[in-house]
């Protein structure tokens, strides 16, 4: 695996593109700016085309002998099923104005990293298969030939995009270019030619129901571990139960909260909440993936692990659904799970027990948000919440892509926030909400051996965070995406050392006194709440 | 193909465009340049247009996919944005027609500024917008104002856009600003294009072409009008007879008229093979075009497939001995 330049030399970023004509240029495969190829095991789990061993490194990729055919016909059959791609491959007026929005352009200089250049690479072959001017007047209409070479190029791109819609945001005709990588992926997964990182993880939740291929006596067990961390803070035991049917809400949250911290405490909090408010609630160790990794392979691939939640949700005959802090995977709910998994019937129309209130904006998926969910507890005052618990972290909140650009999740986070801290201050106005700038290592793009990129590509983020850092002394960056949680520390520690990193939902667990809790003197992360530093050392001793 | 080349293919390419009736004329065939092609390239916009949108058209829409910029609609006392992110039909219209008619996406735009350490900073870029309203706008007025020239009597619309037009009420004939507007906006969407060397470089022949054909029409037009003038009845006589199907070509008009026409000609037969249908295609874009309210109303994919799940009961099989052990629910006990 490949070192990552020092952030001095990274950050030394030439955006002026070369000499030669893009149409001229080739990727160059180099480590850290490309992710390893799907293996052949995992691609055979799920039924994909073209297993074998390869290398993007190399100069054969092992292509089907009609890989050309496969392509155009794959082209083909897209357009006719998407009016979006149809028709965004033929109104770009190449005006830039969404050159310099994407992330990995202003992190990495590469011209092909401009969203209107992304989506050329795709358009040329466009204008040249399905275009009588591409036809007839090939390059000088700017069509170009489907080569191998333009393969390995669509791969180094394609898998170059973190799918964070900013581009459309700013585009006049609100041409998506992550809708235009979707169809890439498509395309090359059509080919053999996805990354593993992605496929791997497909895999694993379409057989053990989550990315991590967690088993599900593993699963419980993992989660009890977490509720003896919960007594240990606060002397309170929470009892949560497996795969029960009959109750009222499905829980499900992205596998990363259970595995990995940060992730692990926001986990705590959603749990210690649920007590608290005595929901009546079960996890699921089928469903237990509020991710999908299928939404960075295909269309299909997505509804193939989404149906789990549904199917699941029928099987155990609760009432509705409950979704944790996730990014993409609340794209997928939002824009994506009942048309493709509905309509679901069996259930009711989500309310909330403590409250009574209905969530009549989910009142056909039937799946609600945990911040919409604890943001209404908040108003009716149902919570008891002691923010001061939080007054040594002065926090800035990340606007995760799906959730702003394909949701419009913007107040509902905030407003649990400022009810569970007492410093909150948002970043400059450019880079949150619905201009967010991404992680730098979403869509699947979350590996280690594509760290460079990943620095590169969370550069505008991290570039923002350190503003409130030097100007607030911001140290902590609040989110709501489980990949948020797994790639932002590494992040801030490469960009902007001294931001830790945290979820919604523990900053809720901190502040939430618990009824019959003891006297807490840390935080989930059992570091010294403010004000009780000492007796935390006296304790020690 | 690199910016020089593109640029003077696309020169060439005009350059020929502007010599074909000149020497046409010059030869006698005005029924082909003042009659027959203007006719053919109407017709070619209006067929190619229609088939253009259908072809988009025919495509379905499978997902509810707008990019959200605003505030979702959750609980009553959160404000929701129903202009960036609409919940209903109210908000799309609303959004759509700022988009359409005052180019609210481009309004947002911002310049990236990049300096050593690393620090990052976003401009205030509103020219790109400015531009471009002041072009297409320029445009539409210039294009209304042309209805004089089909019209008898002249619509009373067309007199008043002419006197807001000519308002500063100097020169003779008087002067419009449109016209001048018009060629200042393609001078700057050129200069743009070619100064910012990132724009330039995605810069395609097809990106200049219809700027110097615009350019060109711009010019020829404003020439005739204020510079070397043709015989403004006899323009009237082939226009208005083109309009009421009466074609007639009287004798004597300017080759200057004639060049006009022809390029106004290619850049309607030009329009729905090129860019230049974004005109027609932002309305139908889906990420603008359509509410977010996917959660609350189910949204129908036509071409929706059933495909391979892996079942609970699968699931179910693989691993019952440990879920048993675990203490786990199970459907099968055996
Ligand atoms: S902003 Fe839209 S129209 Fe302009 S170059 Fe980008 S994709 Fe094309
Ligand atoms: S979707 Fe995001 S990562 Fe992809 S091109 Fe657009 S801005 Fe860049």
């Amino acid at each position: 695996m490949a070192t990552v330049p020092k952030p001095s030399e990274l950050g030394k970023v030439d955006h002026r593109p070369p000499q030669r004509p893009w149409t001229e240029t080739t990727p160059e495969f180099r480590p850290g700016t490309f992710c390893y190829g799907a293996k052949a095991k995992n691609l055979d789990v799920v039924g994909m085309p073209n297993p074998r061993e390869w290398n993007p490194a190399d100069e054969d990729w092992k292509l089907p002998d009609d890989w050309k055919d496969i392509t155009l016909k794959g082209m083909e059959d897209r357009l006719n099923k998407f009016r979006s791609f149809k028709l965004f491959m033929d109104i770009c007026v190449r005006c830039g104005a969404c050159a310099d929005k994407c992330h990995y352009f202003i992190g990495s200089g590469d011209p092909k990293n401009m969203p209107v250049l992304r989506a050329e690479l795709i358009r040329s072959i466009y204008r040249k298969y399905f275009t009588g001017s591409g036809k007839i007047f090939s390059k000088y209409a700017g069509a170009r030939a489907l080569t191998e070479q333009i393969i390995k190029e669509w791969f180094y791109y394609y898998y170059q995009c973190t799918e964070c819609r900013r581009c459309s945001v700013f585009c006049p005709y609100g041409i998506d270019t992550a809708e235009i990588t979707m169809m890439g992926r498509e395309l090359l997964n059509e080919l053999g030619c996805g990354i593993d990182w992605i496929m791997g993880p497909v895999a694993n939740c379409y057989m053990n129901g989550n990315h991590l291929g967690i088993q599900p006596h593993a699963f419980k067990d993992m989660i009890m571990f977490f509720v003896d961390e919960i007594e240990a803070v606060t002397g309170v035991r929470v009892e949560p139960t497996f795969n029960r049917k009959g109750a009222e809400v499905l829980f499900i949250t992205p596998s990363g909260d259970v595995f990995a911290d940060p992730g692990t405490y926001t986990l705590m909090g959603y749990m210690m909440l649920f007590h608290e408010i005595g929901l009546d609630y079960t996890w699921s160790t089928y469903a237990s993936e509020g991710g999908n990794f299928g939404l960075f392979t295909s269309h299909e691939m997505m509804k193939r692990l989404n149906a789990k939640m549904y199917a699941e949700a029928k099987r155990l005959k609760v009432k509705w659904l409950l979704g944790g802090e996730c990014g993409h995977m609340w794209r997928v709910i939002n824009q994506y799970m009942d048309t493709m998994n509905g309509p679901a019937d069996f259930l009711e129309v989500p309310k909330s027990p403590i409250t009574g209130t209905v969530f009549e904006n989910a009142k056909s998926t039937k799946m609600v948000h945990i911040a919409e969910f604890t943001a209404d507890l908040i108003r009716h005052g149902k919570l008891n919440l002691d923010p001061s618990r939080n007054d040594n972290k002065i926090v800035t909140f990340h606007d995760s892509c799906n959730p702003s650009r394909a949701m419009g999740f913007f107040e509902e986070p905030r407003y649990v926030l400022k009810a569970v801290c007492n410093h909150f201050y948002d970043m400059p106005e450019n880079t949150i909400r619905e201009k967010t700038f991404c992680c730098g290592s979403g869509s699947g793009l979350n590996t280690d051996e594509f760290m460079e990129m990943r620095m590169r590509g969370g550069l505008p983020r991290a570039n923002a965070v350190r503003y409130v850092h030097e100007k607030y002394g911001v140290n902590m960056l609040a989110c709501i995406c489980a990949i948020d949680r797994a790639v932002l520390p590494p992040l801030m520690n490469y960009w902007v050392p001294g931001v830790n990193v945290t979820g919604l939902h523990e900053l809720v667990g901190n502040a939430l006194v618990m009824k019959g809790e003891k006297k807490r003197t840390t935080d989930l992360r059992y570091e010294p709440l403010p004000g009780m530093e000492e007796e935390e050392e006296a304790e020690d001793v | 193909m690199n910016a020089s080349q593109s640029m003077v293919f696309s020169l060439v390419a005009v350059g020929i465009l502007v010599c074909l009736p000149l020497i046409g004329v010059t030869a006698g065939m005005t029924s082909l340049f003042g009659v027959i092609i203007p006719y053919a390239a109407v017709v070619v916009f209006f067929v190619g247009i229609v088939a253009r949108v259908v072809r988009w058209a025919r495509s379905p829409v499978p997902f509810r996919i707008p990019t959200t910029c605003g505030q979702q609609k959750s609980f009553p006392w959160i404000k929701a944005d129903n202009l960036d992110n609409p919940s209903d039909t109210k908000g799309v219209v609303l959004r759509m027609i700022l988009e359409v008619l005052l180019f609210r996406s481009l309004f947002r735009n911002t310049r990236l500024e990049f300096y050593d350490g690393p620090k990052i900073r976003y401009a205030s870029a509103k020219w790109l917008w400015l531009g471009a309203i002041v072009f297409h706008y320029s445009f539409l007025v210039v294009f209304l104002r042309h209805l004089r020239f089909f019209t008898e009597p002249v619509t009373p619309l067309v007199t008043l856009l002419e006197s807001v037009d000519g308002f500063l009420e100097v020169g003779l004939p008087r002067l419009y600003i449109s016209g001048l507007a018009l060629l200042a906006g393609v001078t700057y969407l050129f200069l743009r294009r070619v100064s910012i060397p990132q724009l330039k470089y995605i810069s395609l022949p097809s990106d200049y072409f219809p700027l110097f054909l615009i350019f060109a029409i711009t010019a020829t037009g404003l020439l005739m009008r204020y510079v070397f003038k043709v015989d403004i009845v006899g323009v009237k006589e082939l226009t208005f007879g083109l309009a009421t199907f009466h074609p007639v070509v009287p004798k004597g008009i300017g080759v200057l008229f004639y060049i006009h026409l022809f390029l106004v000609s290619v850049l309607f037969a030009y329009f729905p093979f090129s860019k230049l249908v974004h005109m027609a295609g932002v309305f139908l874009s889906p990420t603008r075009n359509l509410p977010n309210n996917s959660r609350m109303v189910r949204h129908i994919n036509p071409w929706n497939y059933p495909v391979k799940v892996h079942t609970y009961e699968e699931y179910e099989d693989e691993f019952r001995e440990k879920m048993i052990e675990a203490g786990l629910p199970v459907e099968k006990k055996e």
